[in-house]
């Protein structure tokens, strides 16, 4: 029986030569990765039973980006007891607040080129699926799965079920990634692909870039994906070559899905057909394409995240926001996802387009998407944001409303005060 | 292990933000993350929970952050077990690793009402619903889940395996 890409990562990390849905394996690890949320927890456990040193200094990755720049006394000292554990530990990928390289934990990962086609990666955090884009194995995990994953370098994984997308066809303008996986998660539901691997196929997906790759990966497990997974091509290998330490210039030969590959669905997705998308509160599933509405006012508009905070991602907004302005009451946030963005937005000009357009620009932080900090909504407000949750007090009180949608659409509600298609504009 | 208590109810795809926001993630302390389960959902849990009650839900239980969080403030809060037809699978590992007991079957999730009592059995996977008299079977777990379970959680099987 041929395997999906999936299950060739897996029974390589196995040792085996084969992996069937539902076998239960013990796989190595090639990354992990914590923040300042999970990590903590992590290091409680690791520490309270003696786990000693960690198994792999340069496999390690940890990111404070939730509540850092740390919002409070309690979030400092949650950030510390990461910092004082990467010191002691001596790991190698510690990023500190400011430092070249850091930023939103699944914006630097691929953009630092630490992740490579093949691997297998986990992550204390929901969104680790986002790797799936360069063709790694990438999923989310616990603290005490990465406490233990630290101490042992693998963790076992129960091989998933596969549904392929199969991607045919070109985006229109004011259409990106975010759109394709709003519309997949709206046609299939939050819990469509419940424990199993998405797996992205077809002549569409050379129409992807990668930033949009980086998208549709990162938002695999608001439909209950255990991962989404995309081919290597040659955009893959020449994003990886201009990042990886020593360059990228071949994938390994193994890393396909064979012809007989066995799913369990296929779902075609015509990308000429993909409008531009909102999901309204309170589920991602709940999507309806921009002007198929009636008018929603909103209080605030969000614009970064580790689903749409990549320089692509600043680019568009900033082509929508130059010359315009913020309307009157509306509170725009831009949040590069990392340093190297920030950077990128301060020489090519674009951070002055934010500022004269009247928004807030912060510095990187995952921040309001989680109702952290720098952009809470109080009760009765409403928001687009470029986000990937929209559950019941995600950003805020409990009362408050976020709608989701790509950064054209939220730029462009920036603009107008009300959730609108950046076609209104022209 | 057996449990018995009275059921709280809830829907399909609870979340882990509803279960415990993101605004309280500023600490791991369990007490502190208790009091503030299911508050954005219900906001009268913390009030008429009792140890060993039983959320009985509806399908993608769990869905949403990787945070640990959740199982930990739904078992610190006192309770004993969850029911539903499925779980999300970030949360259905966290639930296993953090020892909180959980169980799918579609069938005690329709049945079961708000507010029953109900014994539950998690080694022969039966549910006893006392107010209305139905029984239920929940799907066992697969044996390699069932030794994690029986090394003490994950961190027992880890040091085994570090052996």
């Amino acid at each position: 029986m041929g395997m999906t890409m999936t299950q060739k990562i897996l029974s390589k990390h196995a040792g085996k030569e084969l992996c069937a849905p539902g076998d239960l394996i013990e796989a190595d690890l090639d990354l992990l990765l914590g923040n300042d949320i999970t990590t903590p927890p992590a290091i409680d456990i690791f520490e309270k039973n003696s786990f000693g040193k960690v198994f792999d200094t340069d496999k390690i990755v940890m990111v404070p980006d939730h509540f850092a720049p740390n919002k409070d006394i309690k979030s400092a000292e949650q950030c510390k007891r990461m910092r004082d554990f990467a010191k002691s530990q001596n790991i190698k990928y510690y990023y500190e607040q400011g430092e070249e390289g850091m930023g939103v934990e699944h914006v630097i990962l691929p953009d630092n080129g630490l992740v490579l086609p093949g691997f297998a990666v986990i992550g204390a955090d929901s969104h680790t699926c986002t790797y799936g884009a360069l063709g790694a194995f990438s999923t989310g995990v616990g603290s005490t799965d990465l406490a233990c994953a630290m101490a042992a370098g693998s963790t076992w994984f129960r091989v998933p079920e596969a549904i392929r997308v199969d991607l045919k066809g070109k985006l229109n303008p004011y259409v990106s990634g975010k759109d394709v996986i709003l519309y997949l998660i709206g046609l299939i539901g939050v819990d469509g692909a419940l424990y199993r691997s998405l797996e992205f196929t077809g002549e569409g997906v050379a129409e992807l870039s990668m930033a949009d790759r980086l998208t549709i990966c990162n938002m695999a497990i608001e439909c209950g994906a255990k991962n989404g997974i995309f081919p290597v091509d040659e955009k893959t290998i020449e994003y990886l070559d201009a990042r990886v330490e020593g360059g990228y210039k071949e994938a390994p030969e193994w890393l396909f899905a064979d012809p007989d590959a066995v799913y369990e669905q296929t779902i075609t997705i015509d990308l000429s057909e993909v409008p531009p998308m909102v999901s309204f509160p309170h589920l991602p599933s709940n999507t309806h394409a921009v002007g198929t509405f009636d008018k929603t006012k909103i209080d605030q508009v969000v614009i970064g995240s580790c689903t749409n905070g990549r320089l692509e991602d600043m680019k568009k907004a900033a082509a929508v926001l130059k010359g315009r302005h913020v309307a009157e009451g509306i509170r725009a946030i831009i949040l590069p996802g990392s340093q190297r963005v920030y950077k990128q937005c301060l020489t090519e000009g674009l951070l002055e387009i934010f500022v004269d357009a009247g928004c807030v620009v912060s510095a990187p932080t995952c921040g309001p998407c989680l109702g952290g900090h720098m952009g809470v909504l109080a009760k009765g407000e409403k928001c687009v944001s470029t986000t990937n949750r929209n559950f019941v007090g995600r950003m805020g009180h409990k009362e408050s409303e976020v709608y989701l949608a790509g950064v054209e659409v939220a730029a462009a509600s920036a603009v107008k005060g009300y959730i609108a298609s950046p076609a209104e504009l022209e | 292990m057996k449990f018995s208590g009275k059921v709280i109810k809830y829907g399909d795809n609870v979340d882990t933000d509803v279960i415990i926001p993101a605004r309280y993630l500023n600490t791991s302390v369990k007490e502190e993350l208790a009091a503030h389960c299911m508050e954005d959902l219900d906001p009268d849990f913390s009030k008429k929970v009792e140890p060993g009650d039983i959320i009985v839900a509806g399908s993608n239980f769990g869905c949403g952050s990787s945070r640990e969080h959740a199982p930990v403030a739904i078992k610190a809060s006192g309770i004993s077990c969850v029911i539903a037809p499925s779980f999300a699978r970030i949360f259905y590992r966290n639930s296993i690793n953090t020892g909180l007991a959980i169980l799918e079957c579609p069938e005690a999730s329709e049945g079961i009402s708000d507010g029953d009592k109900i014994e539950v059995d998690t080694d022969s996977g039966e549910i006893k619903d006392i107010t209305s008299g139905k029984v239920y079977k929940a799907s066992a777990f697969p044996g390699f889940i069932e030794k994690i379970i029986s090394s003490d959680g994950l961190v027992g099987y880890t040091k085994t395996k570090l052996q």
